[in-house]
C-alpha cells in the first residue's frame, strides 16, 4: 500500500509538474556528470538565436503596448479590446504550460496510455467554465474574479479571502514554473547556469508586465500559443510521416519497442503502481474544477470586448487546447519509437533504453531533434522557453492585480484610491513579483516541489471556483458564508496536503501520512459547499438580508450585460 | 443611447424565460460533460479492464484511448453547441428585452 502511494505520487508529480521532476532528476544527473573531464558541451546556437529572436519580438510588442497603455483598464484588461479569437489563443497560451507539453509527453513516453488521463482531465474544465461562469464573469467583473465574488457582498472580508486564495495559487504556481524554467534553460544551454536562467526570466517578466501590462501579456501569450501549436503540429506530423500516417503502426511499433511492451496499453495508473480508486476520483475533481478556479485564467475574461467575445474565446481556447493535448499524446508515443533506445539521447542503452540524458522531461525535446535535427531542436527549446515566459507573465499579472486592485484599492483604501495610484501599486507589485520570483526560484532550486500542482489546483478547485459559482448562482450566499467557506477551502486544502503522502511522508519524512490522499479535493470541495451553505442560511443579520436582496440586480447584470464594463475607446 | 429600465426588465416575463432557458442549456451541457468525464474517471477507478481492452483482437489500441480522445472531441463540440445557441438564440432575445425596456 505504501509502495503504491509512493509510486503513484512520484509519477503523478513527475507528470503534473515537470519542474519538480526535472529538478530532482537533473540534480541527480548533473551531480556526478559535472566533474567529468569530458569536453564541454557545444553551445546550442540554434536555441540561443531563437530565444533572442523571440525575446526581441516580445520586447518590441512590450514597447508598443506600453505606448498604448494609459488607463487602469488598459493595464489590467488590455483596454477590453481583445477579440474572441485573440483571447482564445491567449487562453491557450496562458494555460498550456511547459508542464503539459513536456510533462504529458514524458508521461506517455514512460507509461503509455496513462498519460491520456491527464490530457483529458486538463481539458474538461473548459466546457464547465463556458457553461457556468465565462459570460457572467465578463458582465459582472472589472479586473479580477474577486470583483465578481464581492459584487453584492462586503468588499473588505470577501476580497481579502479571494485575494489570499488567488495569491497562494499564483505564488506557488510561479515557483513551479520558475524552477522548471531554470532547469530547462540550463539543460538546453548548459553554458547558462540555473541562477542566470531564473534571473533572465524574472527580468523579462518585470519588463513585459510592468511596462506593457495586460496588452503585452496577451500578445506574448498569443505568439507563444502559435509557436507551441505550430511546433507540436510539425513534431506530430514528423512522427506520423515516419509511421506512414498509420496510428495502428505507431501504436504497435511503440508496444514492440517499449521495454514494458503491451503494459503501456494496459495500465490506468503509472506502470507498476496499484490503482487507488478514491485518489483517481479526487484527482479528476481537482483537474476539472481547479482549471475553472485559476485566477490568471479567470482574469482573461475581463480583456474581451463583451460577453459574446468571452464565450467565443472559450470555444477557440478549448479547441486549441484539446488539439494540443491530442498532439502531446502522439508526441509521447512517437518518442517511444524514435527517441528510446537511441544512443544519441539515452544515457546507457545497455542498461535502460528509456532513461534519457538530461532527465525525465526530455522526450519531447529529443523527439524534435529526431524529426527535425539541430535547427528544430533549437526551435522547440525556444518554444518551451516562450511557454514559460507566457505563463509566468499571466501569473504575475493576476498576482499584481490581486494585490493592487483587491487588497490595496478596495480593502486598504476602501475603494477611494485613484486610478493612477492603483496602477502604480500594481506596477510596483509586478516588480516585487519579479524579484520574488528570482529569489524563490533560486531558493527552491534543490527543493522537492512535487506538491505544488496538488496545492495550486486543490485551492483553486476547493475555494476559488465553488465560491465564485455560489456567488453567481445562489441568492442565499452571504458574506459570512463566502468568507468562512473560502477559508475552509484554503486552509483545509493546505492542512490536508501537509499531512498527506507527498509532503508529510516524502518531504518532511514524518512517517506514514495522516491523510491518505495526495489530492484533498474529494473531501474539501463538499465540505466547502456545506460550510458555505450552512453559514449562509443561518445568517439572519440585516446585512445578509440586503445581500440576498441585491441578488436580483446582480442577476440582471450577469444575464444581460447591462452595466457591464465597456471596452475602452482609443 | 437610451438607458434600459431595470424594473421593466425584472417584470418582463421574457427575461425570466431567457434566464431559465439559458441556465437549462448550461446545466444540461455541464451535466453531460461531467457524466462523460466522471464516467471515464470512475472506469479508471473501478473498471480499468474495460478501458484497457483492445478495440479489436488484432489491435493494440485500448478502448479507453478512443474514449479519452472522444471526450476531448465531444468537449469541443459541446462548447460549440453552447456558443451557437447563445449567438443565434439567446443574444437576439437579450437585445429584444433591452430594447423593450429602453422605450
Amino acid at each position: 500500500m505504501k509502495q503504491l502511494k509512493a509510486a503513484f505520487s512520484a509519477l503523478l508529480s513527475s507528470a503534473v509538474l515537470f519542474a519538480a521532476r526535472t529538478g530532482s532528476a537533473m540534480t541527480v544527473d548533473s551531480g556526478p556528470a559535472a566533474p567529468a573531464p569530458a569536453a564541454p558541451p557545444p553551445v546550442n546556437w540554434h536555441a540561443i538565436s531563437m530565444f533572442v529572436i523571440f525575446v526581441g519580438i516580445t520586447l518590441v510588442i512590450t514597447y508598443w503596448a506600453a505606448k498604448h497603455t494609459k488607463s487602469a483598464t488598459d493595464f489590467y484588461a488590455a483596454g477590453r479590446g481583445v477579440t474572441g479569437l485573440q483571447n482564445g489563443m491567449a487562453i491557450a497560451g496562458d494555460y498550456m504550460s511547459a508542464a503539459s507539453f513536456l510533462g504529458i509527453a514524458a508521461l506517455v513516453y514512460m507509461n503509455g496510455f496513462y498519460g491520456l488521463i491527464f490530457s483529458v482531465g486538463w481539458l474538461v474544465g473548459w466546457p464547465i467554465i463556458l457553461f457556468t461562469v465565462a459570460e457572467r464573469l465578463r458582465n459582472l467583473g472589472k479586473y479580477t474574479y474577486a470583483d465578481v465574488v464581492s459584487f453584492r457582498l462586503k468588499q473588505g472580508p470577501v476580497r481579502t479571502m479571494a485575494a489570499i486564495g488567488a495569491l497562494i495559487v499564483v505564488v506557488w504556481y510561479l515557483i513551479g514554473q520558475l524552477v522548471g524554467a531554470g532547469q530547462l534553460l540550463h539543460t538546453l544551454v548548459p553554458q547558462i547556469s540555473y541562477r542566470i536562467s531564473i534571473t533572465i526570466v524574472g527580468i523579462l517578466i518585470m519588463l513585459y508586465v510592468t511596462l506593457g501590462g495586460m496588452k503585452a501579456t496577451t500578445w506574448v501569450q498569443i505568439i507563444k500559443a502559435g509557436l507551441l501549436l505550430g511546433g507540436a503540429t510539425i513534431m506530430a506530423l514528423g512522427v506520423m510521416f515516419h509511421e506512414g500516417f498509420s496510428f495502428a503502426k505507431l501504436f504497435s511499433d511503440a508496444v514492440a519497442l517499449h521495454p514494458k511492451h503491451l503494459a503501456i496499453m494496459k495500465s490506468v495508473v503509472p506502470i507498476g503502481a496499484k490503482a487507488n480508486p478514491i485518489e483517481s476520483i479526487s484527482l479528476g475533481l481537482t483537474l476539472m474544477f481547479g482549471t475553472a478556479g485559476l485566477p490568471h485564467i479567470l482574469m482573461r475574461f475581463f480583456t474581451v470586448t463583451d460577453s459574446k467575445a468571452a464565450r467565443k474565446s472559450v470555444l477557440y481556447g478549448t479547441c486549441f487546447i484539446g488539439y494540443f493535448y491530442i498532439l502531446t499524446f502522439i508526441i509521447g508515443f512517437g518518442a517511444i519509437v524514435l527517441v528510446a533506445n537511441n544512443p544519441q539521447y539515452v544515457v546507457d542503452v545497455t542498461k535502460n533504453i528509456l532513461a534519457l540524458k538530461g532527465g525525465l522531461n526530455m522526450p519531447a525535446v529529443y523527439l524534435a531533434h529526431a524529426v527535425g535535427g539541430d535547427f528544430f531542436l533549437g526551435f522547440i527549446a525556444a518554444v518551451a522557453f516562450a511557454t514559460i515566459l507566457a505563463v509566468v507573465s499571466g501569473l504575475t499579472m493576476a498576482g499584481a492585480s490581486a494585490l493592487s486592485h483587491d487588497l490595496y484599492a478596495q480593502v486598504f483604501k476602501k475603494g477611494q484610491a485613484t486610478e493612477k495610484d492603483e496602477v502604480m501599486v500594481s506596477k510596483i507589485s509586478c516588480i516585487g513579483f519579479g524579484i520574488l520570483s528570482i529569489l524563490l526560484g533560486i531558493a527552491f532550486e534543490k527543493q522537492n516541489v512535487a506538491y505544488i500542482v496538488a496545492l495550486t489546483f486543490s485551492i483553486a478547485a476547493c475555494t476559488n471556483f465553488p465560491i465564485l459559482a455560489l456567488s453567481i448562482f445562489w441568492k442565499g450566499l452571504t458574506t459570512r458564508g463566502a468568507v468562512v467557506g473560502g477559508y475552509v477551502g484554503i486552509f483545509g486544502s493546505i492542512i490536508l496536503l501537509l499531512i498527506g503522502p507527498t509532503v508529510w511522508t516524502k518531504i518532511l519524512k514524518m512517517g506514514p501520512a495522516i491523510f491518505p490522499l495526495d489530492f484533498p479535493t474529494i473531501v474539501i470541495l463538499p465540505l466547502v459547499l456545506i460550510v458555505a451553505y450552512v453559514v449562509s442560511v443561518t445568517d439572519s443579520s440585516e446585512s445578509a438580508k440586503q445581500e440576498r436582496a441585491a441578488f436580483d440586480a446582480q442577476k440582471l447584470r450577469a444575464e444581460t450585460g447591462i452595466g457591464a464594463e465597456k471596452a475602452a475607446v482609443h | 443611447m437610451s438607458v434600459a429600465d431595470n424594473a421593466k426588465i425584472q417584470s418582463n416575463p421574457k427575461f425570466h424565460a431567457l434566464v431559465k432557458r439559458r441556465n437549462a442549456l448550461g446545466w444540461i451541457l455541464s451535466i453531460i460533460e461531467c457524466i462523460m468525464y466522471f464516467g471515464f474517471t470512475l472506469m479508471i477507478a473501478f473498471a480499468p479492464d474495460v478501458l484497457t481492452a483492445p478495440i479489436a483482437s488484432d489491435s493494440v489500441i485500448p478502448f479507453g484511448m478512443i474514449l479519452g480522445v472522444g471526450i476531448i472531441v465531444v468537449s469541443c463540440v459541446l462548447t460549440g453547441i453552447y456558443v451557437y445557441q447563445a449567438n443565434n438564440t439567446f443574444d437576439p432575445i437579450v437585445h429584444e428585452i433591452i430594447e423593450e425596456a429602453s422605450k
